[in-house]
């Protein structure tokens, strides 16, 4: 049989650069709302704009890296969970840092160590009860929840001082809260590309038989996604408390399913096993200038929920093809 | 035990655990409010899950062809909203709404069978719409519900309360058309063995762009009866019907996979998670847990379910 | 079979020929059946059985050929819903019943005609009927769920719905290895109805294994090998032996024995692998290092399972009969579910044995992979001009040498085979074997199910399987395909 490169004409060189390449659809879409905010807004502040966007874009990254994993790391995985893990994570930061700035690092510290122990509550829900991690994650969630209600509720402790300037410090112009997403960004690249774990994520994503047959440890792997998501969610907790000037219990619910858009529009494949880190960036911006654009053009929430439900079904029917039984 | 006994046992176990629960949970809370055993009592613990059986009816359509659908809380709010906005005062739009509505439900089956998407994701993409075509029908919660709808809901039916007449009918109605009838068992063998199905020559598209068709009307019906009660509406009305109602599926005895599910357990399992609540006021538990207590009733039901099925695997 | 006059030819086929990718299944295959003849298809692995049946039924076009079925030749159009339009139904082994409904409801479901309210009691009374004359005494309701059947009761109720009447004609049935899970008295009464039905004038094609059943029921045997019909006898005038030395080859095996392949692994070398004897079990398997152990048999009667647990045994030692000496790796013959990747690279399907052998600390030496990838790619003679290709860019055969090279590339002492050889290229082959008997030189030790006869010839000892069990052991001298069919035909003692 006839090699590809022998048969490889300019469209399928073209089809294979694309299909190496998922954030693309994303990226272009990130700067076509840039384009098209600045030009409502008659050109004004495109620079605010875009440091703006990164900043927010930055806590979004960070989340929907761990969704990336968990989503990457099988068909029917998602962890619904992150939203009451950046409760507890923040309540539980501020309550460590107890405005003093000496404590921010151990405030962190136990954020991430909170959203450890979530994640390790989502993996043996998930186990033990098996039945579909989405309800696993979402029954598991009302708990945590629970959790952050009682010992966030009327929480009014300030961020310590250095905490909350450096949240709003930029470095040349780029937030440094940008700066600390991509790092992380970058962490967890070389973790899927140069780790054992990150290796086994993408193998069992796409093919769990096969990957145990190889002598990969499916269980462990899964594990792995979902305290790593959930970790991240807990760090994200710290930083949007020390951002917003303390604790609020509701600061993450909009990342329930903003972060599983996020990951299908960033180009990762929603059947698992191909984690695109480039994607989460370019989807994020995205995700933030369509709102800033549809608010720029007067438009409501209502449009823009519709407008990002519509998208996600847009993109994953884009990214199928007609199935056969 | 003899291995046929334990068997059928756990086969008895399986079948009765939702009226078992029901059963034990109304004892419980006719313990704690022995005024609460009369009809205006059992009106007021139920009432709230007429419309929640109707959605539990819609989330046992697409449990049934093995798949889930997390949209089905914001489409409720939905029709209620426009139960609420819509149909007081312009029915004719208010009709082409819902019509539009069921034929979108019935586009995202379709698209699901034909490109074989993961319903999880399709219909996450679908609350989003449903959530945002009611932020943009009541950007802030308020509305009317008709006055016919508001006291037909109202109605004081005789001999039993409301409540146990419509969980006659829904179980009534839910029992032919997925146990009986022709169409159920077709529904029901796409969720057992689709491959099986599509080589006798069935078109597996259209049965499962029907479900969804159906659920969405099942969806409406809900959305119709939650806003009779109570006579206004907002977008998040009933956004925790999604999961409540999954777990009323599976409590009933539904499964995720494999095309499993009894719509009488269904309903019997949406009756017991409204009490559950009910239950949960009762004990005075601290608001701060209430939320907590819903999921860890969510997780001891699902808890018992495993259990019971992994005994039934070792009978 | 009608005595005075000769039934006239149901369904033919001519010169039919089918090819996947390198393989040729069917070679040019003429084949017919009359109305009112059982016929008996018999014959080895990869003989072309299940091929030229799924042509017949309509499952898939061959690329060759002519068929005509009552007299009138069949178009390009012929598919299954055609075939069953004009007749011709097939029960295969995987079962095709929802197990969550009812017999009812299943009978149902095939059979979209039985309509009105009262449909329920008509399509259980029908699928009752259609188990009443087929397996008498069968002891099932209609109303019995699926999913409780045990495997045998399931098979006969497949068996029975296909033997249903309905809207759409019966003139020929495809029975493939029907009585496989049907216990002793529901395999005769099945034997018997066959019988009954082919008297009415219809016709049947029976695939078996069990040569005892064959010569029971049917008119003629039609014996095939390497994808081509060898044989065609009428059956009381052949006997056992006969069709059995039929389906093997004869001249060519001492041909490529005479290229003498050393014995592979010394006395002295320590036993790596042993498989205790169950009291169903002839033989004990064992396996010393650097020996390549053969596991023969048809098809799909127990060598996988054995691979599987040889291969879950290195990692947990939960299967007490099970011992193991080593890391084991796994080359999978079923490329898609158990061995490739499809999003990934070639080189990435290469190396996901290979993490624990390049990790520096925590990281991964991407030149050493790279090195690795590349060596390997030379070693087996890999054609593709770019290792980050996807895996699908290359064809069967080279996507089964990355699967070769993902477990022969890592440190595992002890390879497991299962029956990776299918479905690849004859230059690819001899690269491989090569490779195995280089490998196990150096004290390698590989444990390869094969269904092909002549690999076998590349082992130092013969595992037979038959029906789950192990029936005999060969060594190399007394290795003959005669006596490894013979042992894959015996009927095993319940």
């Amino acid at each position: 049989m006839k090699t590809s490169s022998a048969a490889l004409s300019n469209f399928a060189k073209w089809q294979r650069w694309r299909a190496g390449r998922p954030w693309l659809g994303s990226c272009i879409a990130a700067v076509l709302a840039w384009a098209a905010t600045v030009f409502t807004g008659q050109g004004h502040g495109s620079g605010e704009l875009l440091t703006v966007a990164l900043t927010f874009s930055a806590f979004t990254v960070l989340v929907s890296l761990g969704q990336m994993l968990v989503i990457s790391v099988g068909p029917g995985n998602a962890d619904l969970s992150i939203p009451s893990s950046i409760a507890l994570s923040g309540a539980v930061a501020m309550l460590v840092m107890d405005g003093n700035n000496a404590m921010i690092l151990p405030g962190i510290l136990a954020a991430v160590l909170v959203g450890t122990m979530v994640g390790v509550f989502n993996f043996s829900l998930i186990r033990v009860l098996s039945i579909p991690p989405i309800i696993a994650t979402l029954a598991g969630s009302l708990i945590v929840m629970s959790v952050a209600i009682s010992i966030g509720r009327g929480l009014k402790i300030k961020p310590p001082p250095v905490f909350s300037d450096l949240m709003a410090m930029r470095l040349l112009g780029i937030p440094l809260l940008a700066v600390l997403a991509l790092a992380v960004s970058v962490g967890i690249a070389i973790m899927l590309e140069r780790t054992a774990l990150g290796r086994s994520i993408e193998a069992v994503g796409q093919n769990d038989r096969a990957a145990g047959l190889a002598g990969l440890k499916v269980e462990a792997t899964r594990f792995w996604a979902y305290v790593i998501c959930a970790a991240l969610a807990g760090l994200t907790g710290a930083l949007i408390s020390g951002f917003s000037g303390g604790n609020s219990l509701d600061q993450g619910q909009e990342y329930i399913l903003l972060t599983i858009a996020v990951v299908v529009i960033g180009g990762t494949v929603v059947s698992g096993g191909a984690p695109s880190v480039p994607g989460i960036w370019s989807a994020s911006m995205f995700m933030f200038l369509l709102v800033a654009m549809l608010n720029a053009a007067g438009a409501g929430p209502g449009l823009r929920m519709l407008l990002t439900g519509l998208i996600i079904i847009a993109v994953i029917v884009a990214a199928s093809s007609p199935g056969k039984r | 035990m003899s291995p046929i006994h334990a068997k059928r046992g756990v086969q008895i176990l399986h079948d009765i655990l939702p009226a078992l629960a029901l059963a034990m949970l109304l004892a419980a809370v006719f313990w704690r409010q022995p005024r609460a055993m009369s009809y205006f009592g059992i009106n007021l613990l139920l009432n709230l899950a007429i419309p929640l059986m109707f959605a539990t009816m819609a989330q046992m359509m697409i449990l049934a062809v093995s798949d889930l659908d997390l949209s089905i809380g914001p489409f409720v709010s939905l029709t209620a909203s426009i139960g609420a906005t819509l149909l007081p005062s312009r029915p004719e739009l208010a009709v082409l709404a819902f019509a539009l509505a069921v034929a979108a439900y019935a586009l995202a089956g379709a698209l699901i069978e034909s490109r074989q998407l993961p319903s999880i994701v399709v219909t996450l993409g679908l609350s989003f719409v449903w959530l945002g075509c009611a932020v943009l029908l009541l950007p802030t919660p308020g509305g009317l519900a008709p006055e016919w709808l508001s006291s037909a809901m109202a109605y004081r039916t005789p001999w039993l309360p409301m409540p146990i007449w419509m969980a006659l009918l829904a179980a009534v109605l839910g029992h032919f058309l997925v146990t009986r009838s022709a169409f159920g068992t077709l529904v029901r063998g796409l969720g057992g063995n689709p491959t099986a199905v599509a080589r006798v020559g069935w078109s597996l598209i259209r049965v499962r762009a029907g479900v969804y068709a159906l659920a969405g009307v099942f969806g409406v019906l809900s959305g119709l009866m939650l806003v009779g009660q109570t006579t206004s509406a907002d977008p998040n009305i009933a956004s925790r019907y999604t999961l409540v109602s999954i777990a009323a599926v599976i409590l009933g005895g539904g499964k995720f996979v494999g095309g499993y599910v009894s719509p009488v357990g269904a309903v019997i399992g949406a009756l017991t998670m409204t009490l559950a609540a009910s239950f949960l006021t009762f004990l005075n538990i601290a608001p701060d847990w209430q939320v907590g207590m819903q999921g860890l009733i969510l997780i001891m039901v699902l808890g018992l379910r495993a259990a019971i099925d992994r005994l039934e695997r070792i009978a | 079979m009608a005595i005075d006059s000769i039934p006239e030819v149901l369904f033919e086929v001519r010169d039919a020929a089918k090819s996947f990718a390198a393989v040729q299944a069917l070679r040019g295959v003429d084949f017919q059946i009359r109305r009112g003849e059982c016929i008996g298809l018999v014959g080895h692995n990869g003989a072309g059985k299940s091929t030229l049946m799924n042509v017949l039924s309509g499952t898939f076009a061959a690329d060759r050929g002519e068929l005509r079925f009552a007299g009138l030749a069949v178009g390009s159009g012929w598919d299954v819903r055609e075939a069953q339009r004009l007749g011709v139904r097939s029960v295969y082994q995987e079962l095709s019943l929802c197990a969550n409904l009812s017999l009812a409801e299943n009978m149902r479901i095939a059979q979209p005609q039985i309509k009105g309210w009262n449909w329920r009691m008509s399509a259980g009374s029908q699928l009752v009927g259609s188990l009443e004359r087929i397996f008498p005494g069968h002891g099932l309701r209609a109303d019995q769920v699926v999913g409780d059947l045990s495997i045998g009761k399931r098979q006969m109720v497949e068996i029975a719905r296909a033997f249903t009447p309905g809207a759409l004609p019966l003139e020929l049935m495809i029975l493939d290895e029907p009585t496989s899970s049907l216990d002793n008295q529901a395999a005769a009464q099945l034997l018997a109805y066959i019988r009954a039905f082919v008297a009415l004038g219809k016709s049947c094609i029976l695939i078996s294994h069990k040569l005892r059943e064959i010569f029971t029921v049917t008119d003629r045997i039609v014996v095939m090998r390497d994808g081509q019909v060898v044989e065609s006898l009428l059956t009381d005038q052949t006997s056992r032996d006969r069709v059995v030395a039929a389906m093997g080859q004869d001249e060519r095996v001492v041909e490529k024995t005479s290229h003498a392949l050393d014995q592979h692994g010394s006395a002295d070398a320590p036993m790596v692998v042993k498989v205790s004897s169950t009291k169903e079990a002839r033989a004990e398997i064992k396996a010393m290092a650097g020996e390549v152990i053969g596991l023969a048999g048809l098809a799909g009667h127990g060598q996988t399972d054995l691979l599987l647990r040889l291969q879950a045994g290195s990692a947990n030692l939960s299967d007490a009969r099970v011992w193991i000496d080593g890391a084991t790796s796994f080359v999978a013959g079923d490329r898609q579910t158990d061995g490739v990747f499809g999003l990934w690279s070639i080189a990435r399907n290469m190396n996901v044995c290979w993490l624990s052998q390049f990790r520096r600390r925590v990281f991964i030496d991407l030149k050493k992979e790279r090195d690795g990838a590349e060596h390997w790619r030379q070693r087996l003679g890999l054609v593709t001009p770019d290792l980050d290709l996807p895996i699908f860019s290359l064809s069967g055969g080279n996507q089964q040498k990355v699967l070769f090279a993902r477990a022969l590339g890592s440190s595992a002492p002890i390879i497991l085979m299962d029956d990776p050889m299918r479905g690849v290229d004859v230059g690819t082959k001899h690269d491989v074997y090569a490779l195995i008997a280089d490998e196990a030189s150096r004290g390698r030790t590989f444990v390869w199910y094969t269904t092909e006869f002549d690999e076998l010839f590349h082992c130092d000892r013969v595992y037979v399987f038959n029906n789950g069990k192990v029936v005999g052991e060969l060594s190399r001298a007394e290795l003959s395909e005669e006596r490894v069919l013979s042992m894959s035909f015996d009927e095993v003692a319940a």
